[in-house]
């Protein structure tokens, strides 16, 4: 159909531009008067190209053209308007129709915003923006084009997974390239400034917002991703240490890394080689994420079609990348901070410097357990599975000197710095570990353990806060994103402590007793909507100080396709949340029952949306003092 | 500063969740195997067939009297080492283990030495 | 020239690690449990469809043939496709039938084999799934070729023609 057609020309425009951007680029650097006006107007006009051809498949998915296998694949007449444009994005080839989008776009805004800037860095900045985007055109052309035509046209789709039609789910990877994206700018911009020798505080606090913008973003793209995870998966969990999961996280603890670093680089002209290494990484990154999820190379919970083919795409484009940064990085990078590198041990450098050591740590952490796996199976043929316990054991016992660091570190000065008020300190760290040992008492498992994080996390909770009420209005960002961090901790670990669980069988009418809880299975709804029969369970849970409450977990059978899903009864108090859960039994007449407490579960919510809040702030913040 | 310490006592002993039996092996063993035939699940999140039934045979093991090793050491048995989250520690998982620790190491010996080179 | 080593060092760790991804696009990620894990059949008792006894392992396999343990469920669609094929191979006297009913409804099963045919010389009863589990089965329908109080070759999934072929040239 027509759209089709246009969304595949549009495309191969936008190739073109990428190259003819590259040859102007090439051009405009040796003649470095004014930027070449063509660079400007190219930039827009890809931009505009690729948006035409995203439009093209939206709208392709609206009508329902299945004409277009990405649209055969992944929609159906059936479903409602704003599923049908979220399913635009949500499979392989929509999605890298999205990167390039977004990637395009980026440039154009980095251009735009740069005016300030040095010529020859800017021409040399939208020259390896362009290679990324040439590759990913490549990448989408070749093997994931979106604007495939089938014949003969089939009359309806297949795409009607009830699991994806969920609105958070809808704008989990949306946000989640914006932050993808903006890494790869920061990725042009460091390697283009190595080369020129421009690392300095000037391009320090210039990049600052771009690394800020693409923090903020992934930091909540994760945090959808973990909502959705909840709320619609049933299982009551929120972060399974999955591969995909730690995908997204990798490039996460790199940008907080290189944040830190960032703000050093701005103020004191140090930490050039990390500040370079890691904006290389985080893109890295996300691009060895996107190869690990994509290929089939690993097995986890989210499925795209899997394809080796295109494994092998990303794989060799990741690795060119890898070679041409690191040749850069060694050929170019002089560290010109020899004077300025005289600090004292205790002292806001030394801070950050532990920071970068403990982030590090907790990167290849998470980076070895994805990967390990893949290593051991092509060098001995034998397969082990590497999950939370790996993940818990090795992270938690180094969270604890981590959140002493993220108290103290902030109230340092830079170079030298006497830690004011030391015996208040040391007060609010007994008063920390008196108060967690008052919680945790009762438990003998894990005790040490949970001791020592939840005291770090108190501390750290007492501190920040105090410091908000006290110390005059300067680096409240820094402050409400520590406080964040601290109360997220808390609460996942007193989430941990004090959930609790009855899962057990049940007939219609029965009654569960336990100690302090009683279930109460009062009968059954069944309900047929458009596309599925439900199944209602009512339950009476009667709690020990006598309240009662109704939970209604339903079963939905659909008919295409043939699956069931099981959509949990949720009620959220500030206190706790209650998840109740029914599922069939095989070929018996009564259901299995899950019904869980689960304390704090919004505070997690609220502490990664106070994380991002805190950087929200500093992006926006005018710079007053300079 | 007291007030702080005698305001989160006071919620605390007000808390009405019921404190977990985090201590449960049950729940523990079963959170530490990998369903078989779900996508990334454990048995003990997992309501497939094949999850309930580890779930029934764990819970007979441990009347049975079985430690959480040999429970473990049966099933590996079985299915081998991919049915366990938490990789044991052979030849064959040393560097997965060791390998962080080790870089932390190596990392703080290198933040140590570049301070004696300041101080010089 | 330190930074020429420093150089040198990092290529070629990412050279490596590049070949290993590339390795590692080559395997399959499905897990199969191998039958090399554990050969012996295991050591459990059962108790039977038809009559109201219990009975061992041992006593089942006991003699000099070779015999398919097959597991099924009424409820299970692929074991309708197989049971054909299961039907043709019990005609063969080399090889004894014997069937595990997983999870299953006793009289659904009965009408199961009235329907289809009963190609067991006798069958089991795992009503909660441990039976399978102690064979290191991961569902239904799976299939076990045993011989001599060990399991040759493992079946997952129903049988097909070239399967079952495969089966009547390794009895002969």
């Amino acid at each position: 159909m027509l759209s089709s057609y246009i969304g595949y020309y549009s495309l191969i425009i936008g190739l073109i531009s990428s190259l003819l951007l590259v040859y102007f680029s090439l051009k405009n650097f040796k003649n470095y008067q004014f930027l070449d006006i063509k660079i400007l107007s190219l930039t827009f006009l890809q931009f505009l190209f690729v948006m035409i051809s995203f439009i093209s498949l939206i709208i392709s998915f609206l009508l329902s053209d299945f004409s277009n296998e990405t649209v055969f694949n992944n929609s159906h007449t059936t479903k409602p308007i704003f599923y049908k444009i979220a399913g635009v994005w949500g499979n392989h080839e929509g999605s890298l129709l999205l990167w390039l989008l977004v990637l395009t776009l980026f440039t154009l805004i980095f251009l735009l915003k740069t005016k300030n800037q040095p010529l020859k860095y800017r021409v040399l900045t939208t020259l390896f923006q362009q290679i990324i985007i040439i590759g990913f055109f490549i990448f989408v052309i070749k093997t994931s084009n979106p604007f495939n035509y089938i014949f003969p046209t089939p009359k309806e789709g297949l795409g009607l997974n009830p699991i994806l039609q969920d609105p958070v789910l809808a704008i989990h990877p949306p946000i989640l390239y914006l932050g993808y994206v903006g890494s790869s700018i920061i990725f042009s911009s460091a390697l283009a400034a190595t080369a020129l020798g421009y690392i300095s505080k000037n391009w320090a606090s210039h990049i600052k917002k771009w690394v800020l913008g693409s923090w903020i973003f992934l930091t909540l793209g994760i945090l959808l991703g973990s909502i959705w995870a909840y709320y619609e998966l049933g299982w009551g969990g929120f972060w399974f240490w999955d591969p995909v999961e730690n995908v997204s996280l990798l490039p996460w603890l790199v940008l907080t890394t290189l944040l830190h670093c960032i703000l050093a680089l701005e103020k004191r002209l140090i930490l050039t080689s990390w500040v370079i290494i890691l904006s290389i990484s985080a893109f890295t990154l996300s691009m060895c994420g996107t190869f690990l999820v994509r290929s089939g190379i690993l097995n986890s919970v989210h499925t795209f079609a899997n394809d080796p083919e295109r494994g092998i795409f990303i794989l060799i484009f990741l690795f060119s990348l890898i070679f041409i940064s690191i040749i850069i990085f060694f050929f170019f990078h002089e560290k010109n901070e020899s004077t300025n590198i005289n600090f004292f041990w205790l002292s806001k450098e030394t801070a950050i410097l532990i920071n970068n050591w403990f982030m590090m740590y907790f990167l290849s952490v998470v980076l070895i357990g994805t990967v390990y796996p893949i290593f051991l199976d092509v060098l001995t043929s034998d397969k082990i599975s590497v999950g939370p316990p790996f993940y818990h054991k090795l992270i938690a016992p180094f969270l604890i000197p981590f959140l002493f660091m993220m108290a103290i570190g902030p109230r340092l000065k830079w170079i030298k710095s006497n830690i004011e008020n030391k015996v208040h300190l040391i007060l609010a760290l007994i008063s920390s570990i008196l108060i967690t040992f008052l919680i945790v008492k009762n438990f003998n498992f894990n005790f040490l353990i949970n001791i020592t994080v939840i005291s770090g996390a108190l501390f750290l909770f007492y501190i920040t806060l105090r410091d908000f009420f006290i110390k005059k209005n300067r680096s409240n960002s820094q402050k409400i994103s520590h406080f964040g961090f601290s109360l997220l901790i808390l609460s996942i670990m007193l989430n941990n402590i004090f959930s609790n669980e009855i899962i057990t069988n049940l007939k219609v009418g029965q009654i569960f007793n336990s100690s302090n809880t009683k279930i109460t299975f009062s009968d059954i709804n069944q309900k047929k909507e458009k596309n599925y029969k439900s199944i209602i369970g009512n339950f009476i849970i009667e709690s020990k100080n006598g309240k009662t409450e109704k939970f209604a977990p339903e079963l939905r059978i659909y008919n295409q396709p043939n699956i069931i899903t099981s959509e949990a009864d949720i009620k959220t108090t500030l206190t706790k949340d209650e998840f109740m859960t029914i599922n069939v039994v095989q070929n018996q007449d009564y259901f299995n029952i899950r019904y869980q407490v689960k304390p704090f579960m919004i505070w997690i919510w609220l502490s990664v949306i106070l994380i991002s809040f805190g950087g929200l702030i500093s992006f926006f913040k005018k710079e007053y003092e300079k | 500063m007291k007030l702080y310490k005698l305001i989160v006592i006071f919620i605390l002993l007000n808390l009405n969740n019921s404190f977990a039996n985090s201590i449960d092996l049950n729940h523990k063993i079963t959170k530490n195997l990998r369903c078989l035939v779900c996508q990334g699940q454990s048995v003990y999140d997992s309501d497939s067939d094949f999850a309930n039934s580890l779930k029934i045979l764990v819970v007979n093991k441990i009347n049975e009297g079985l430690s959480e090793k040999q429970i473990y050491s049966f099933l590996k048995n079985k299915y081998g080492e991919w049915i366990l989250y938490d990789p044991e520690l052979n030849k064959n998982t040393y560097l997965l283990w060791l390998l962080p620790v080790l870089l932390f190491l190596v990392g703080g010996a290198i933040i140590i030495r570049k301070f004696n080179k300041i101080k010089k | 020239m330190k930074s020429k080593f420093f150089l040198f060092i990092s290529l070629l760790i990412f050279l490596i690690i590049f070949f290993i991804f590339y390795k590692g696009l080559q395997k399959s990620n499905i897990y199969k449990p191998s039958v090399e894990l554990n050969n012996k059949i295991p050591e459990y008792s059962s108790s039977l469809l038809d009559l109201d006894r219990e009975i061992n392992y041992s006593d089942i396999f006991k003699s000099e043939n070779y015999y398919l343990l097959n597991i099924w469920s009424s409820w299970c669609v692929p074991c309708r496709a197989e049971h054909d094929l299961l039907m043709d191979l019990s005609k063969n006297k080399k090889i004894t039938l014997i069937g595990l009913n997983y999870k299953d409804n006793i009289n659904n099963a009965k009408e199961f084999l009235n329907e289809l045919g009963n190609p067991f010389k006798l069958i089991l009863v795992d009503v909660d799934g441990i039976q399978a589990i102690e064979w290191g089965a991961i569902g239904v329908p799976e299939s076990f070729l045993i011989y001599k109080n060990e399991v040759l070759k493992k079946y997952i999934g129903p049988l097909d023609k070239n399967l079952l072929n495969q089966i009547k040239l390794l009895i002969e």
